[in-house]
């Protein structure tokens, strides 16, 4: 039997497990979004491209499941870059099916857009499909591309033509043969012998974890190593949650605006261990000045990032579930009291804790954003929720005071910090895990680039705790002339959402504004307003190398109150 | 370790898909990096589904190895081998066409057969010669024909090909997907 190209689309999807589709309908793409189509996935309808793709990743992050969004042509499909570039940074497994004309292209039709040309600086691949026949295969290959090696977004572009053709439909692909990719997953065994034998004779070691252990789903991996070889470990913002925080060994976030201690960690080490994590200049500052001192491990998927930046004495290519779990092999055969030979380098990691403790001092009259923040995590924490964050200063501080115990619960955007990423992110998390308590935890600038799908959540029922940490600028731009900004009230908006909205002001509402939210069913928005003068300290200046942390001005004098870590 | 070696000229040789668009991914992520390509020359190989694109771009070391691994992470090509590397002979065609006054021509005949170049056709005033070689002589031809006058030059760009017969070949390789449903990941995800 016969059936359209948008019929043999949806069984593909079917076959390859979706079960949620984020996207906005239009033109060229309305034969695949047709409501009375019969199948079992869920359409979230969103107001933006930008939304539905950022959606995506939240949902992907989460899950572990790639996500998938539908866009029509033209301006669907540009709308959709931000979050494309966004993803292929941060290696979220997305596939994005975008409506395009129905054949020929490069005739200025209406709504038409080069996607392919567009996609092929954001993407990991893109495909065109030509025939309506070649469909189930490129679906196939889209999905193993964007979830396999280091997972990244796809793009398919998908002709009306090819969608409304008839063929016979002869199944799914059981199997992909790409001959130009195919991933390394285990990794060198001499390698990682070595690797083994650099941590067993290590004095001063770190291990210096990155997104790629949540990706690769080797938190438990990471722990062992960690238990075993008595290692203090960091995370980049992509990584919080590798590790509990609650965890002995654990130091906190290291990088630009890291730790003290993590950052002087990485300085005075003699063995980095870096595990899916990828040198980024946010990590390193720079880079010729980094880690000349000691031994580097590099342990990635990608083999570009190996030697991008810094060059490396042991790299190990391959996945990091699967190295870890041979180093740990190896490493259990090694004969050491690991803890009592780490002893001298725990007693200076605790000496720089006491130096220079992260800490804020919550006086009366305003709010500073760091008590805030710290009050949402603390309250929020016993319902283990999922955490996502705008980009700027209160992005900063929920990591720094981040309280999560398991990996994909936090959901940020590291590599590209888009702006507006948090809300969307979260709305992505809370279609996933409809039941579980999802916070987007975000600044004033942030929130307003992307709060228009606030209907989204109305639409679908999707209870996410939006706090608005609201200082009234862009705080992480800081001095630079900004020039006066305009804020809407987003308790007016809320309501006008027909969300709830909650004003926090004063120091003593803050803990019952906090409850209040999170107890009140369905979507929330909470106006936190802050003190303006606020600066997100530590903090290493951009392009300076990693070992002028002590330079940087001293974090800001503490009498009395709260002094955490 | 950046920088400690000077820039040189690398030949690269690679295999791709003979697909649309892979030349612009190829040109696409070599420009996103700032690099430029001093030659390209594409054509079929044995196999109509493989094309062999031939690369000639400057340099270091360490930006080499970024280039290449960056390469090879294009999902369309399938195999990338830097012959510079290795011995390898390369040759590269040219047509020009030089002024060919009476009282030069004999001159520029004599050039020509010295290099084994040929006359493929001829005017009044110009003669047009075909030759090929590698980078060394075909520079060294122009720089004799240079004095004459050339009217205008065409290249195909450099083609080489490793002596020990190490240029790559395809040979295509079945990846199983290993995944389970709903795309969740149970690495290792791919049995090769």
């Amino acid at each position: 039997m016969k059936i359209t190209g948008a019929e043999i689309l949806m069984k593909s999807l079917v076959e390859e497990g979706v079960a949620t589709i984020f996207g906005r309908p239009g033109g060229m793409i309305l034969t695949r979004t047709d409501p009375s189509s019969n199948h079992p996935m869920k359409h979230v309808l969103c107001r933006h491209e930008q939304v539905a793709t950022h959606a995506a990743e939240g949902y992907y992050k989460t899950t572990g499941k790639t996500g998938t969004v539908m866009v029509s042509a033209g301006s669907g499909v540009t709308n959709c870059v931000t979050a494309l570039t966004d993803a292929l940074v941060d290696s979220m497994a997305i596939v994005v099916l975008t409506g395009q004309l129905p054949g020929v292209m490069g005739w200025d039709a209406a709504q038409e857009a080069d996607a392919m040309g567009t996609a092929r600086g954001c993407t990991k691949h893109s495909f065109t499909g030509f025939t309506t026949e070649e469909i189930p295969r490129i679906i196939k290959e889209a999905y193993f591309i964007a979830r396999s090696g280091r997972p990244g977004p796809v793009l398919v572009d998908l002709p009306q033509a090819v969608m409304t053709d008839c063929v016979a439909y002869k199944g799914h692909p059981k199997s992909v043969a790409i001959r130009g990719y195919s991933p390394q997953v285990a990794g060198h065994p001499g390698q990682i012998k070595r690797a083994a034998d650099l941590i067993a004779h290590a004095r001063r070691p770190v291990i210096y974890g990155g997104g790629g252990i949540i990706h690769a789903d080797a938190s438990e991996e990471l722990r062992e190593l960690v238990e075993i070889t008595q290692i203090p470990t960091t995370l980049t913002l992509m990584g919080l949650g590798a590790l509990p925080t609650s965890h002995p060994l654990w130091l906190g976030m290291l990088g630009m605006h890291g730790l003290y201690w993590a950052n002087r960690c990485l300085i005075d080490a003699d063995l980095i261990v870096a595990i899916g994590s990828r040198f980024d200049d946010r990590v390193t500052g720079k880079a010729c000045e980094f880690g000349t001192h000691c031994k580097i491990i590099h342990v990635d998927i990608d083999p570009t990032s190996i030697q991008k930046h810094v060059k490396v004495d042991v790299p190990i290519v391959g996945d990091v579930r699967w190295v870890l779990r041979e180093l740990n092999k190896e490493l259990h055969k090694v004969e050491r009291d690991w803890a009592k030979d780490f002893e001298e380098w725990y007693g200076q990691i605790e000496a720089w804790k006491k130096q220079h403790p992260l800490r804020y001092e919550q006086r009366q009259g305003v709010i500073k954003p760091q008590y805030a923040i710290d009050m949402i995590l603390r309250l929020s924490e016993e319902y283990d929720p999922i955490i996502a964050t705008g980009v700027g200063q209160p992005q900063i501080w929920a990591a720094q005071f981040y309280r999560g115990r398991k990996p994909r619960r936090w959901v940020t955007s590291g590599g590209l910090g888009t702006m507006g990423y948090g809300f969307p992110a979260a709305l992505g998390a809370q279609a996933a895990f409809p039941d579980s308590l999802v916070l987007n935890i975000d600044g004033d600038g942030s929130v307003q680039v992307t709060l228009s799908d606030l209907s989204t959540l109305v639409d679908y029922k999707l209870p996410v705790k939006t706090f608005v940490i609201n200082n009234k600028c862009l705080g992480m731009v800081g001095q630079l002339p900004t020039g006066p900004m305009h804020q809407p009230d987003f308790v007016k908006l809320a309501e006008a959402y027909g969300v709830v909205g909650i004003r926090i002001e004063r120091p003593e509402e803050v803990k019952a504004g906090i409850e209040k939210a999170i107890s009140t069913p369905g979507p929330v928005v909470v106006d936190v307003v802050v003190e303006r003068e606020e600066n997100c300290l530590p903090t290493i200046p951009a392009g300076a190398a990693i070992t002028d942390i002590d330079r940087a001005p001293p974090p800001i004098p503490d009498k009395s109150s709260q002094a955490w870590h | 370790m950046r920088g400690q070696i000077p820039p040189r000229r690398h030949i690269l040789t690679l295999l791709v898909e003979n697909q649309v668009g892979v030349l612009a991914r190829i040109a696409g992520l070599i420009a996103a990096r700032g690099y430029n390509i001093d030659s390209v020359s594409v054509g079929e190989t044995m196999d109509a589904s493989v094309s062999r694109v031939t690369l000639v771009v400057h340099g270091d070391d360490w930006v080499m190895e970024q280039v290449v691994k960056q390469l090879n992470r294009l999902i369309e090509v399938i195999k990338v081998v830097d012959l510079t590397e290795e011995e390898f002979i390369e040759r590269e065609m040219i047509l020009v066409r030089v002024n060919a006054d009476p009282a030069n021509r004999a001159e520029i005949l004599r050039i020509a057969d010295i290099f084994r170049a040929k006359v493929v056709d001829l005017t009044q005033r110009t003669y047009a010669l075909e030759a090929t070689g590698d980078d060394d002589k075909i520079q060294a031809l122009l720089d004799l024909l240079r004095p004459f006058g050339i009217k205008e030059l065409v290249r195909t760009g450099l083609i080489a090909i490793s002596r020990a017969g190490k240029t790559p070949s395809t040979k295509p390789e079945r990846v199983t997907d290993g995944d389970g449903e709903d795309g969740v990941k149970k690495s290792p995800a791919v049995a090769m």
